[in-house]
């Protein structure tokens, strides 16, 4: 339905469909890290490992290209008019996330892995609980990871 | 002259380390690609072939079976494996991007179809890095 922004019934028909709507917008920040990891559960045997988890068993590590998007949602504030400054949480998610993971292993450079195994679901709730004390509690927050172009996770849900 | 590209991608670790050198000097020049316990990544791969469509099929090659020749060949070797450990073709090479997308091309090239050759192969390391070689020095 188009709007025709001259005709004040339109604009008022408008201004009836916003007023009940939420103020909430969602803000996004995408990041990355590449990482090598193996998917392996030391309380089965490697036949276990193998039969459950294939090729991401392999003793050697693989790795990916992680691209994470966090996002924010809140009102916008009525001075900024910024959920949240972008760039904080840039740096925010570089600091308390890139940092630690970025061109690491997964499994034998983290503390977050060391008895986890580095699932990308396992991941984005880590990312998720990394990010939270630093984003204020008024805010929603939700993170999606991309483990590749074709699988990717989501938390909380 | 038709240019014909099959896409693949595989998800390997590796590192940069050059073990002639100090852990100093690899850091220096390589650093954080230069970690001891490796890194990964999601290789895309876009291998391109050239020649004249066959008149009966209107095919350059059937892209299923380059595509088969490209996983048997490549991508099986590579996929969820650490390149500087698993990969018998990296041995004793340094694991860079440069030097895996001439090594995938010699390993392609005894194994395509009479009547096709490659033309070039693009190698993306991530979204905004990638190589690119044509054959030949």
């Amino acid at each position: 339905m188009r709007y025709d922004w001259s005709s004040s019934a339109d604009r008022g028909d408008l201004n009836f469909v916003t007023k009940n709507m939420s103020k909430k917008v969602s803000v996004f920040r995408k990041e990355h890290f590449n990482a090598a990891h193996r998917l392996y559960n030391d309380a089965w045997d490697y036949g276990k490992n193998e039969k459950v988890f294939g090729k991401c068993a392999l003793p050697n590590y693989h790795g990916h290209n992680y691209e994470m998007e966090v996002k924010v949602t809140g009102e916008p504030d009525k001075e900024t008019g910024y959920v949240i400054d972008l760039k904080l949480l840039s740096d925010i998610i570089r600091r308390e996330v890139v940092q630690k993971f970025d061109h690491k292993n997964l499994n034998l450079d983290t503390e977050e892995f060391k008895n986890l195994n580095p699932t990308a679901e396992n991941i984005v709730v880590v990312i998720y609980k990394l990010l939270r004390p630093y984003i204020d509690s008024k805010f929603d927050l939700q993170v999606r990871l991309y483990e590749t172009p074709r699988n990717f996770v989501e938390y909380p849900v | 002259m038709v240019y014909l590209t099959r896409a693949e991608h595989f998800n390997a670790a590796h590192k940069l380390y050059n073990p002639s050198w100090t852990k100093e000097k690899n850091d220096e020049v390589f650093g954080k690609c230069a970690n001891d316990n490796w890194h990964g990544h999601n290789y895309e791969l876009f291998v391109t072939v050239k020649g004249e469509p066959d008149p009966d099929t209107g095919f350059l090659v059937d892209a299923k079976k380059l595509s088969i020749i490209i996983n048997e060949h490549v991508v099986d070797k590579l996929d969820h494996r650490n390149l500087n450990l698993d990969v018998d073709f990296m041995q004793g090479k340094m694991c860079s991007s440069e030097n895996l997308v001439i090594e995938i091309w010699n390993q392609l090239q005894p194994h395509l179809p009479h009547g096709i050759q490659l033309h070039h192969i693009k190698l993306y390391e991530t979204p905004r890095i990638y190589v690119e070689y044509f054959g030949g020095k």
